[in-house]
């Protein structure tokens, strides 16, 4: 492996937005908004620029870059340093990651402008793109791991950023506490790979990797590490069964599920599921799983999709969709493919979430789409904008979605068809529930209160819901909330081009196929297939076509239908519309034992009982012990006579018996 | 030829007795008078073993435990009638103040 | 012979003395008690050979000592002892105390012990002998003994006297201060000067 070249602008890129959140955090309380507005831009956009700078001077040759920046661990032989590496797909990751995050900078500062703690969340936003950008340019697992644990930190600050509300509370709790149960499952991974390879590097872990054979049984180490390595990643990327968080977790505002939970901190599981890809390689059954999980969540997401009636809760849910659909990829071996639908997944999702708060923000913080409606005249450029988005994610060419969403299920099907069927379907059920969600909020009237929905949004005023203006009639939001929707329209468009002609995933080839050996699973992507790709490409669009002709129907032109459609389902459409109970069933079969458990055993049994006992007992006791002994002191003359007698006694016996030893 | 151990024991059953004495009678002089009982039969014991050694000492020795004795009951004396002004009473039992 | 007989002869007495104090209940016949066992005590001296013991015995314990006892009772006027519930410990535990100690060391004295018969009058000397030790040997203890005597002197003064009497020599002091110097506690009423 050629030594990587240094560059020393690397560390600056996450350090930037530190900095940034370090001058809001400690200062931000007494400074004007505008100032705070500036140094979080300034020192977002700069981290910014300075990946655009380092992306135009990237050359495939001498990558990979890395810059160590300071020394950390050590142990023995075992060593760990700050250090940052960049190759391509971290360049990619970058790139996504300030662009969007920049780009909602600037939304929030609209969004947020009117709320109290301003200046708390521009420093946690930078703080978070520290953290992220800290887990994307890591040369070590332990350094990922920081800014793994680092943006799950900055999730729970975020999501419970309106703390008085208790649901955003437990919904950050939540989400940190089911991330855990992720971390748990990458720290046993990690020590393993310490145990067994005896370092973290990248580099040097995957040259130690690189000459072991793929575990064909089934059993074995890297399987192990590979299934610990996922459940990390169901953690943090929301898959089944730790995807409960996410959908709580639109608690927080707008910009923040924007950002967090659908551009970039969810991708993180994908891009360390990446960038362990020559583990999994290795590892058959444990890619399965990892295609197994990512598909069964895609399906299962999608369907609860359908029934929600909050529109955040609608995106949420295709959130958790689409990372399945970044799994799948991972899992049938296309990662340059999961990556690609990465991006332009946060593009769309980014741009849809941006365009929900937008809508929220116009008609005066109502988020149920029933009390919508009829949108589209009194927001223009918000409905064009979500419609553009619409049409990528449900995979309309020449939309960016329509060739990264057609990618992966074109290795699926290469892989085995039963991933494609899935794949398919679930597409199908994507692109209809998202063109009901835009007929929902922007077909037909307005049904709205109007005038009621100011007084609705005054009263929730104080305690900080999406938003506090209250106009009356729903109105368009103002530009430089617009401008960042714009921009993230155009990519959505323009930004699937760049797979044309496979030239993303050759630009990816030296990460992923620098030690391919033949015999490893591998998509198989066969010469004279070409008819067989067109012919998936026309089923995916026309699936997608139906979604959009069905919801069409059901909720433009016989709006009746649905509600007749769910009387008849009855108990079906309560399972699906209450995210068939699985909330309810974690809180009986986990949250109710451990804190039942928690209360009879750790606190009342071994605190109160145990602990708390003995301090209490050990004090009574003496206590009791010097009542008894102050009775000695009776002021009796005579009975202190009667104790110098019997000591007396014990004096001279204890002579005696030493004179006749 | 009186054997040793009997003025011993005898000089035992005198301390014993004014041990006794100390134990049982409620009354502070005659609780006094046991002290000097017992300080007697010790210098009983004194004397016998003066006795047996052929030593002068022994007989100095019960002159300074008299001197002390004499000197002791003159004060403690003096202390009971000071006690008996204040308590009213010779009843050991109840000059307990230091009780706790 | 003649000594053995006489040795149990006052030690009868001695015991019988002894045994009488405990049993009274009026101090005064405990005091005439205690008066038999230093004669007896005196004649035992007198058996051992330590005459001069004896004289001083009789002159100083019997004579001086006991007259003061005698004189308190009568000052103090005690009169016979009423029951009162005393202490149960010194009973419980003072009691087989002193019969351990005293049946342990009887035992020690009876049969494990090696001593010789004492001689009738063996102790030698006279008080010209006695003297001599106590100038020259025991000088030291004997003037510190006369010291005590003056300090016990100068204190019996002090603690018997009545709290008036003290006010007297030293004016200069409150009627308030008065007791805690002699220690003695006014009941009831403060007493104006």
């Amino acid at each position: 492996m050629t030594p990587p070249t240094s560059n020393p602008l690397l560390w600056l890129i996450p350090i930037l937005p530190l900095a940034g959140a370090a001058i809001n955090g400690f200062f931000g309380r007494q400074s004007s908004k505008k100032a705070i507005s500036a140094i979080a831009l300034t020192f977002c956009g700069a981290a910014f620029l300075l990946a655009l700078w380092i992306a135009i001077g990237f050359s495939s040759a001498s990558a990979p870059y890395s810059f160590p920046l300071a020394h950390w661990l050590r142990s023995g032989s075992f060593s760990v340093d700050f250090d940052f590496y960049l190759d391509q797909l971290s360049l990619v990751m970058m790139l996504v990651v300030t662009g969007v995050g920049f780009l909602i900078h600037i939304y929030s500062v609209g969004y947020m402008w009117d709320d109290e703690s301003y200046y708390r969340f521009m420093a946690y936003l930078n703080l978070f793109m520290f953290f992220m950008l800290t887990l994307v340019l890591a040369k070590n697992y332990l350094m990922m791991f920081i800014g793994w644990e680092g943006v799950g930190l900055a999730s729970y600050l975020l999501i419970g950023f309106w703390f008085t509300k208790d649901s955003a509370a437990s919904a950050g709790k939540k989400a940190f506490i089911v991330n855990r149960i992720g971390d748990f499952g990458f720290l046993i991974a990690l020590f393993l790979l310490i145990q067994h390879f005896g370092t973290l590097d990248f580099p040097a872990l995957f040259a130690k990797i690189q000459p072991i054979s793929p575990e064909t049984t089934g059993a074995g180490l890297l399987t192990a590490i590979g299934l610990l390595l996922m459940v990390g990643a169901c953690g943090k990327s929301a898959q089944i069964p730790l995807y409960v968080w996410l959908p709580d977790a639109m608690e927080g505002p707008t910009p923040v599920s924007a950002l967090i939970h659908a551009a970039t901190m969810v991708t993180a599981g994908v891009y360390m599921v990446a960038r362990s890809h020559m583990i999994f390689e290795r590892a058959p059954s444990a890619l399965t799983v990892v295609a197994i999980i990512g598909t069964l969540t895609a399906l299962f997401t999608a369907t609860i999709g359908i029934a929600q009636t909050d529109i955040k809760k609608v995106l949420a849910y295709s959130t958790v969709s689409q990372l399945g659909y970044m799994f799948m990829a991972c899992g049938v071996g296309a990662f340059s493919a999961g990556i690609f639908h990465l991006m332009t997944h946060a593009f769309f999702k980014g741009l849809l979430f941006l365009a929900a708060g937008s809508v929220i923000h116009g008609v005066g913080g109502e988020q149920d789409m029933r009390k919508m409606g009829g949108l589209r005249l009194y927001m223009p450029w918000t409905f064009t904008v979500m419609g553009i988005a619409t049409l990528a994610i449900a995979g309309i060419p020449p939309l960016a979605g329509f060739w990264s969403k057609d990618e992966i299920l074109a290795q699926a099907f290469s892989v085995s068809w039963v991933y494609w069927l899935i794949g398919v379907v679930t597409a199908f059920i994507t692109s209809f529930y998202m063109f009901r969600l835009m007929y929902m909020t922007f077909g037909g009237d307005y049904r709205g209160a109007g005038a009621q929905a100011s007084h609705a949004a005054h009263k929730s005023h104080g305690h900080g819901k999406d938003d506090a203006h209250g106009h009356g009639e729903p109105h368009e939001s103002p530009w430089v909330m617009l401008g960042p929707l714009v921009v993230l329209a155009i990519l959505s468009v323009f930004g699937g081009f760049v797979g044309l002609g496979n030239r993303f995933e050759h630009f990816l080839d030296p990460v992923f196929k620098a030690a391919v050996e033949p015999g490893l699973q591998e998509p198989i992507r066969e010469a004279g297939e070409k008819s067989t790709e067109y012919l998936l490409m026309a089923i995916s669009v026309s699936v997608a076509a139906l979604g959009w002709l069905l919801a069409h129907l059901l909720y433009s032109s016989r709006p009746q239908l649905p509600a007749r459609i769910a009387e008849k389902l009855g108990g079906l459409y309560k399972a699906v519309a209450n995210k068939y109970y699985v909330d309810e069933l974690y809180a009986a079969l986990f949250v109710r034992p451990l804190i039942d458990g928690s209360t009879t055993i750790l606190w009342k049994g071994i605190d109160q009982g145990v602990i708390d006992a003995a301090v209490n007992d050990s004090a009574d006791a003496a206590r009791h012990i010097s009542d008894e002994a102050r009775h000695m002191q009776s002021g009796n003359l005579r009975s202190y006579a009667g104790w110098v007698a019997a000591g007396g006694a014990l004096v001279i016996a204890y002579m005696v018996w030493m004179g006749i030893r | 030829m009186v054997p040793l151990s009997y003025y011993l024991v005898l000089s035992g059953i005198l301390f014993v007795c004014g041990v006794l004495g100390f134990l049982i009678k409620r009354n502070i002089i005659t609780i006094f008078m046991s002290i000097e009982l017992m300080l007697n039969g010790v210098n009983l014991s004194f004397v016998a073993f003066a006795a047996q050694w052929h030593s002068l000492s022994g007989q100095i020795f019960v002159f300074f435990v008299m001197v002390v004795a004499a000197a002791e009951a003159a004060v403690g004396l003096a202390i009971i009638i000071a006690v008996y002004r204040t308590r009213e009473t010779l009843n050991v039992d109840q000059v307990n103040l230091l009780k706790l | 012979m003649l000594h053995l007989i006489l040795f149990l002869f006052f030690g009868a007495i001695c015991v019988a003395g002894a045994v009488n104090l405990l049993v009274q209940s009026h101090p005064i016949n405990s005091a005439l008690s205690l008066i038999v066992v230093m004669a007896s005590l005196s004649a035992e001296y007198l058996l051992l050979g330590a005459e001069f013991l004896a004289a001083v015995q009789v002159i100083v314990y019997a004579g001086a000592i006991m007259v003061l006892f005698v004189l308190v009772i009568m000052l103090l006027n005690a009169g016979t002892e009423e029951h009162t519930k005393g202490s149960r410990i010194a009973i419980i535990l003072g009691v087989p105390g002193v019969a351990i100690g005293a049946v342990l060391v009887a035992w020690t004295l009876l049969f494990r012990a090696h001593t010789s018969s004492v001689p009738l009058g063996a102790l030698p000397g006279g008080p010209q002998q006695i003297a001599r030790l106590l100038f020259h040997q025991f000088l030291l203890p004997f003037e510190v003994t006369s010291v005590l005597i003056l300090i016990a002197i100068m204190g019996a003064v002090v603690l018997a006297s009545k709290p008036e009497a003290v006010a007297k020599r030293h004016p200069r002091e409150t009627p308030q201060e008065l007791p805690e110097l002699v220690g003695v506690r006014l009941a009831g009423q403060g007493k104006e000067h």
